[in-house]
């Protein structure tokens, strides 16, 4: 099949399928759907990744966000045992100023896009592979490379240090 | 050795810092006295060591000799002020009088303070104020004279206030303290339009500067903050309440050193001076009243040291009116054989007062109607105060003779040029008297006549270390005089006048004539071309001198203490004036503080709490009530700062891409 | 079919979207965690921005230093988000602790 085809192809189906994940985040009243809802946009941005030829990308989002992190928010909403969020789709005045806003960004995004992008055909594209990235990660971001595991080092304290059951003693 | 004349400057400073610090974090050293005592000395003794082989090693034809430290401030504009510090003639002598005459005392102090629980502090003091001095009379620009001229000033305050539990001692220090602000103020206004006009404060600039119609106000600023530092009308009233201080400060700060600040600077900036001779004429004038006025009082005075001090008042106007008549050099010949003498007086009646205190049993130990016959207990300090007492009278021989009959002789002389200086002569010759007179009193009431205190004890002479220095003083003012021989006499014996012919007013070294020193030109042409009237005024002033000072010992060796009711007699109403001072207490309080007294507590009060309070408290009620509406925004809501934030984004970017 | 090409202008069509989305979802929802989900949404779509910018604009070979910054941006980007999670799900769930609810609109301390 011819390439462009194919990524026409991806790109449509992925495409709606992440806005579809994403109502679906704004509209589900019950938590859990919402966050399957949510695993349903970033399945999709991993095929938008894929359809971009960044291979790597896409496996690693699927792996860390799709894979850990909704378990993760999952796992905790199912431990709290949340109810249901009451008058999701109830119109006021926040809600509507919200949705103004939404659309004036996009608006305002698009012509920027518009105005400073061209609308050229995106072509062949080789470099989203394991390869490159590696090597860019060992040589030139080594130390941002590994202040990251600092970074996730200090989540993993912080987090035990507030989650945890607090006992005063005074 | 030229590489340690910083330390001049810096040995006091160091030694103040840490007998203060050192004092102050570890009481257990404050009990270490003789280790505080000799340190401070030391520090002064240096100096002094340093100053002389300066003074010893000074070629005049080489010019001055500069210390540069460091820049001191600086901007972009030029200004520049440097740490730089200036040794020539003047700065010289200045500098053995303060650093020698200094370390006498420092040393007298030692004996004196024995015991006394503030002792570490009187010494961090006495050290701070020998730095200062030093910065003072060493600066080679205005800007470092004045942070020493301020020094100064602290320490004296810091000193008269040394016992400051007694509220009166503390009420003087606050006297003498704002006295001087009057002074600093015209100072720092002099100083200002001086770098105004010729964008520069250097000494060496000063003088060769020609500051045109100008001069004659900076000259005027310059005298007014010299009437507040050493102690003149209309200022002079601090100087007789800052005896409140220990006596060797009495001695150091208020009769040889920091009152004589005033007549430096003037001698300092004499060429503008030379050009407004009006401003000579404000001078004499005010110093010749100065001297008189202070004379009537100390006549009436019983406290010994209130006599000192209101005669030294009355030698400060000696000094002025040199200036006055353009005599600078004698001036500063007058401030030199005065230190020696003043202070020697100063110290032996500290000595009196430390034994009088020490008999327990006379209620004010410097009234000296309980004193009397004290020359049998204490011989040194009976001979040294005789000493200094003729020396002050102007008998001949004694330093002060030569010094006084310069002084007459440049104003008898000035009159050939303006008839007002005849007289002034004529009321300097009078002062002079009463000088012989008063003086003579003090010193025969104390150690001659009747023992008139309490029987059951006898005073005791002071240890050796507070006669030491006493003997040392008596001697500079024996012989002091000879370093400024009069010309008639120096032609008779062929012995040069050092100050002012030779050395003074070496004009050789003219690149830096800041160190050089001349008197009025006139002047000096009327005294060579009068040589035969010396003849005549020498002879004259020995004359009334002496006379003076026969006729008092007869007065009180026939009459005693009820001398004083003859002379109370003699003066009738005008007696009552001049023992309550003249009343210029009186009438500073009633016209001057009273008014801002009243100003402070209705006026300004008033202004305060309701002008300026109502502007504080108006700006932050308007703070507040704008917070009340915008506090509004702080929902504490997340959502809604969100809505802000992206309406703020929002915003930017439309401005952005359409702005 | 030729309309239906994707272009680079398409990709960052679908990111803006989704931005807006999760900001809409931020705004309106009050359940802490669904809030927390619209965050990480708003994140992906910057990713795919990012994305797409590099594939428009790099040159990437194994031999060259430059390229590949924009797949580096979001590698960082995924894994201080990874961290984000934790440490906001620990806050949440210490929220909860507290209040035994987690409707953000409830939370109003810093209210003046």
């Amino acid at each position: 099949m011819d390439a462009a085809i194919l990524q026409t192809i991806l790109f449509w189906i992925f495409s709606l399928l992440g806005l579809a994940g994403a109502v679906g985040l704004l509209i589900n009243k019950n938590p859990v759907y919402a966050a399957l809802s949510l695993i349903l946009n970033f399945f999709s941005i991993a095929g938008l990744y894929l359809s971009l030829g960044a291979e790597f990308l896409a496996a690693i989002q699927i792996l860390v966000y799709a894979g850990a992190i909704m378990v993760l928010f999952l796992f905790v909403i199912m431990l709290l045992n949340l109810q249901d969020e009451k008058g999701v789709l109830k119109y006021d005045a926040r809600r509507g100023a919200a949705f103004v806003i939404g659309i004036a960004f996009v608006a305002e995004m698009m012509y920027v896009f518009r105005s400073f992008f061209d609308d050229s055909v995106l072509g062949d594209f080789k470099y989203g592979s394991v390869e490159p990235i590696g090597r860019q990660l060992m040589t030139n971001y080594l130390f941002p490379f590994e202040i990251i595991s600092v970074i996730l080092l200090s989540a993993l304290i912080g987090a035990i240090v507030v989650a945890r059951k607090h006992t005063y003693t005074d | 050795m030229e590489a340690l004349y910083p330390l001049i400057i810096i040995m006091p400073m160091i030694g103040s810092v840490l007998i203060g610090l050192g004092g102050f974090l570890n009481p257990g050293l404050r009990k270490q006295e003789s280790l505080i005592g000799w340190l401070a000395t030391a520090c002064v003794a240096l100096p002094f060591l340093l100053i002389l082989h300066a003074f010893l090693n000074f070629d005049p034809a080489q010019g001055a000799v500069k210390v540069e430290l460091f820049t001191w401030m600086q901007t972009t504009s030029g200004f520049q002020i440097n740490f730089d510090y200036q040794i020539d003639q003047l700065s010289l002598l200045m500098g053995m009088i303060v650093t020698g005459v200094g370390s006498l005392i420092h040393i007298y102090s030692i004996g004196y303070m024995h015991g006394d629980s503030g002792y570490y502090k009187f010494f961090a003091y006495l050290n701070l104020f020998i730095f200062s001095m030093n910065n003072l009379i060493l600066g080679d620009n205005m800007v470092v004279m004045f942070l020493g001229w301020e020094g100064v000033g602290l320490c004296s305050y810091l000193l008269i206030g040394f016992w400051f539990e007694d509220m009166n001692k503390a009420k003087a220090a606050q006297k003498a303290f704002v006295a001087n602000r009057i002074g600093d103020f015209a100072l720092i206004i002099a100083m200002l339009m001086i770098f105004n006009q010729i964008n520069s404060l250097t000494f060496s600039d000063i003088v060769v500067a020609d500051f045109g119609e100008n001069a004659f106000w900076i000259g005027l600023l310059i005298f007014i903050a010299a009437t507040g530092k050493s102690a003149q009308i209309p200022l002079f009233v601090w100087l007789p309440d800052a005896m409140a201080g220990p006596t060797p400060v009495s001695a150091l700060i208020h009769a040889a050193t920091m009152v004589t600040s005033g007549i430096y600077l003037i001698t300092r900036v004499h060429p503008i001076f030379l050009a407004a001779e009006e401003v000579l004429l404000i001078i004499v004038v005010v110093a010749a009243l100065t001297a008189i006025v202070a004379a009537f009082i100390a006549i009436a005075q019983n406290d010994i040291k209130a006599v000192l001090a209101y005669s030294t008042v009355s030698q400060l106007g000696f000094m002025f009116m040199a200036l006055g008549a353009g005599a600078f050099t004698t001036a500063i010949f007058h401030v030199m054989t005065h230190a020696f003498f003043k202070a020697c007086l100063f110290l032996g009646s500290g000595s009196v007062i430390h034994a009088m205190e020490h008999m327990h049993t006379v209620e004010d130990p410097q009234d000296i109607r309980t004193m009397g016959g004290l020359k049998k207990y204490m011989p040194s300090t009976s001979r040294t105060f005789w000493i200094s007492t003729l020396a002050i009278s102007g008998i001949p021989i004694f330093s002060g003779f030569f010094s006084k009959d310069e002084i007459l002789s440049s104003l008898f002389f000035s009159g050939y040029g303006n008839t007002l200086y005849f007289v002034i002569w004529g009321v300097a010759v009078f002062t002079a008297a009463l000088t012989a007179f008063y003086m003579t009193r003090v010193t025969f009431l104390t150690f001659n006549g009747q023992e008139r205190f309490p029987q059951e004890k006898h005073p005791h002479e002071s240890p050796s270390i507070m006669t030491i220095p006493l003997w040392i003083l008596a001697g500079l003012a024996t012989v002091g005089g000879f370093l400024g021989i009069t010309p008639l006499i120096g032609h008779i014996i062929h012995v040069p006048h050092v100050l002012n012919d030779s050395w003074l007013s070496s004009n050789a070294g003219l690149g830096d004539a800041g160190g050089m020193v001349t008197n009025r030109p006139d002047l000096i042409n009327d005294i060579h071309h009068h040589e035969a009237l010396e003849w005549f005024l020498v002879p004259f002033s020995i004359v009334i001198a002496v006379g003076m000072v026969m006729f008092a010992i007869r007065f009180y060796t026939r009459h005693d203490l009820a001398g004083d009711q003859k002379v109370k007699n003699f003066f009738g109403g005008f007696y009552t004036a001049m023992q309550n001072k003249f009343y210029f207490d009186e009438v500073y309080n009633k016209f001057i503080i009273k008014p801002f007294v009243w100003a402070g507590t209705n006026l300004v009060l008033w202004f305060d709490q309701n002008i300026v309070d109502g502007i504080v408290n108006g700006t932050a009620d308007l703070i507040s009530s704008i917070g009340d509406v915008f506090k509004r925004l702080q929902s504490g809501l997340v959502s809604n700062y969100l809505l802000l934030l992206s309406v703020g984004v929002i915003v930017i970017m439309t401005y952005l891409i359409f702005g | 079919m030729e309309n239906l090409i994707p272009t680079t202008y398409s990709y960052l069509a679908v990111s803006a979207v989704m931005f807006a989305l999760g900001i809409i979802g931020v705004m309106t929802r009050k359940n802490g965690i669904v809030v927390f989900m619209c965050i990480e949404l708003m994140l992906n779509s910057v990713n795919l921005a990012l994305v797409t910018f590099s594939k428009m604009w790099e040159v990437s070979s194994p031999d060259t230093a430059v390229g590949a910054t924009g797949s580096m941006l979001v590698f960082f980007v995924m894994c201080v988000a990874a961290a984000e999670a934790v440490v906001g799900l620990s806050v949440i769930i210490a929220l909860f602790r507290n209040k035994l609810d987690i409707d953000i609109n409830n939370v109003n301390i810093f209210k003046w």
